[in-house]
């Protein structure tokens, strides 16, 4: 048993395909690999805005925020 | 022809080798760069001179002994056999020097056939794996920054770089090496020969060492120490990211006949191997460091919180994490894995500075140490069953042979490392003094700096009329 077919390389290179391991589950990486993207967006819009959030949330007063201008 | 061909596939394979070396001078940029933005301002200067002196003194002492360990020793010696003779890495032949291929009258120690293989790809394979050499050094020397006394690094730094890693190398890097026979150990990339013992080497060290002073709060929990320049650390990880690509090109070998492989390889088609000798593709480590790298990227972001440190740190994590298996996973196994891995090393990081009172100021044991075991342990798993040579009789890549060399590489850099260290410890070599700690180990040079400066403003305000 071996995860991607070849037990040996005792074989003509030019009759060898692909070698990687799981062959024939390649839509379904593909699939598991969109999801994973799509994961991410979600997460980082959720992330980003909760952080925006708690920046509208500091410094009622604008000092700081003057005190950001000055700094440019 | 064949000789014509024979000849350009040398010299070809003595440039290919050359860029990689130029390349891989990237990465020590990088490792200045980041370790100088994450140390404070009144350590830079020794932090700079610590990294950077690893480059001369592992050069000089892999010339002197290190490349000869690495064809001395795949048997063990006394596992699959004894001490192999090289004599044409033992720093007195004349193989180590210019040579055109011949014989000259009288000289000793030179075969026609160590001369025709060697002339030309001895200098270029020795300067590739010194260049692996120096990385793993370097590795251990970020994370014990402000505190330890340099002379103490650089020592470690030859045992580690010069000794230990291509003893490691020798025996699981090296497509007669008796973990690859025996266990089936496959680490393509170098996930356990260069990055687990090198974390190994670095948890040992930061243990002997202890924490910088101020990092911990009276009541156990940790203190962040933030680097002093965030850009110069993104820009030597992004450095280390380019200078990888020419780590993982001189992990291969670009154009080699079935016939040379002298295995079972038949038919006539030349291809790239790994360092087994096993075939893979550039194209294929192109496809995989770019997806693995993604993968710890965008792990990074999310579980740091878009912390530039970690979400860089945890690409560079990514790559090491599927190193041992890039030359044969698919794209989207490399994502994936290179997402996986890192984030239990950041997780494990976090755990293990507030459980053990461990303060590794770049994280370099959970993105090389834990990164590189895992990713060995990983490769065991994804690719069971896969010849691990082309060799008739050597193991298949198993899950059991990975871990026991994973483990095997880490202890092999802890162990030493660690013994080491309490020596330099109990001799007072290991760490500066607290008022040093305190005053910045740069206190001397800066009070020099700015002695001159003052003087020569002086001088120059004088002249003033």
């Amino acid at each position: 048993m071996s995860t991607n077919g070849m037990e040996s390389w005792a074989v003509d290179l030019k009759d060898v395909g692909a070698i990687y391991p799981f062959q024939g589950s390649e839509v379904v990486m593909v699939i598991i690999g969109l999801g994973f993207w799509i994961g991410w967006h979600v997460l980082q819009t959720r992330h980003e805005s909760a952080e925006i959030e708690a920046d509208m949330a500091a410094d009622r007063t604008g000092e700081e925020t003057r005190k950001a201008i000055d700094r440019h | 022809m064949e000789g014509n061909l024979n000849a350009l596939t040398t010299i070809f394979t003595e440039f290919y080798y050359w860029v990689t070396i130029v390349m891989m001078f990237l990465i020590h940029v990088g490792f200045c760069m980041y370790e100088v933005g994450v140390s404070r301002r009144r350590n830079h200067l020794k932090t700079l001179m610590k990294n950077a002196m690893a480059i001369p003194l592992v050069t000089i002492t892999f010339y002197f002994f290190g490349w000869w360990i690495y064809f001395g020793f795949p048997n063990g010696p006394g596992i699959t056999g004894g001490l192999v003779t090289a004599p044409f890495a033992e720093p007195w032949n004349p193989l180590m020097g210019t040579h055109l291929s011949g014989v000259n009258p009288g000289e000793t120690g030179v075969t026609p056939t160590d001369a025709a293989l060697w002339h030309r790809l001895n200098g270029v394979f020795w300067g590739a794996f010194l260049l692996f050499s120096i990385t793993t050094a370097s590795i251990i020397s970020g994370s014990i920054i402000e505190r330890v006394r340099s002379g103490a690094f650089w020592i470690i730094a030859v045992l580690v770089g010069s000794v230990l890693w291509i003893l490691d190398a020798s025996w699981g890097w090296h497509p007669q090496g008796w973990m690859v026979k025996l266990w089936g150990y496959h680490d393509a990339y170098a996930s356990g020969v260069v990055h687990a013992i090198a974390g190994g080497a670095a948890l040992a060290f930061l243990i002997v060492l202890g924490p910088r002073i101020g990092k911990f709060r009276a009541d156990g929990t940790a203190r962040d120490i933030p680097p002093h320049n965030v850009w110069l650390v993104t820009i030597g990880l992004f450095l280390i990211f380019t200078g990888f690509w020419g780590f993982y090109a001189a992990c291969n070998i670009p154009l080699i006949s079935p016939a040379t492989i002298a295995g079972q390889i038949t038919g006539e088609t030349w291809t790239a191997t790994n360092i087994y000798l096993a075939p893979t593709t550039l194209s294929a480590i192109t496809f995989n460091f770019l997806m693995s790298l993604s993968g710890g990227m965008l792990a990074g972001y999310i579980v740091s919180k878009g912390d530039p440190f970690w979400t860089f740190s945890m690409g560079l994590c990514g790559v090491i994490s599927t190193s041992a298996g890039n030359d044969l996973y698919h794209p989207i196994q490399a994502l994936l894995i290179g997402a996986i891995v890192p984030t239990i090393c950041y997780k494990l990081h976090y755990f293990v500075e507030r459980r053990f009172k461990i303060d590794d100021a770049v994280g370099a044991v959970a993105v090389h140490g834990y990164g590189g075991f895992l990713g060995v342990v990983v490769a065991g798993f994804m690719l069971w069953g896969q010849p691990s040579s082309p060799y008739e009789g050597f193991a298949h890549i198993n899950p059991l042979g990975n871990f026991a060399g994973a483990v095997l590489m880490f202890v092999l850099g802890f162990a030493p490392t660690f013994v080491v260290c309490k020596i330099l410890n109990g001799m007072n070599l290991l760490r500066v003094p607290e008022k040093v700690e305190l005053e910045g180990v740069d206190f001397a040079l800066n009070h020099v700096f700015e002695a001159s400066v003052r003087e020569v403003g002086a001088a120059e305000k004088a002249m003033i009329k």
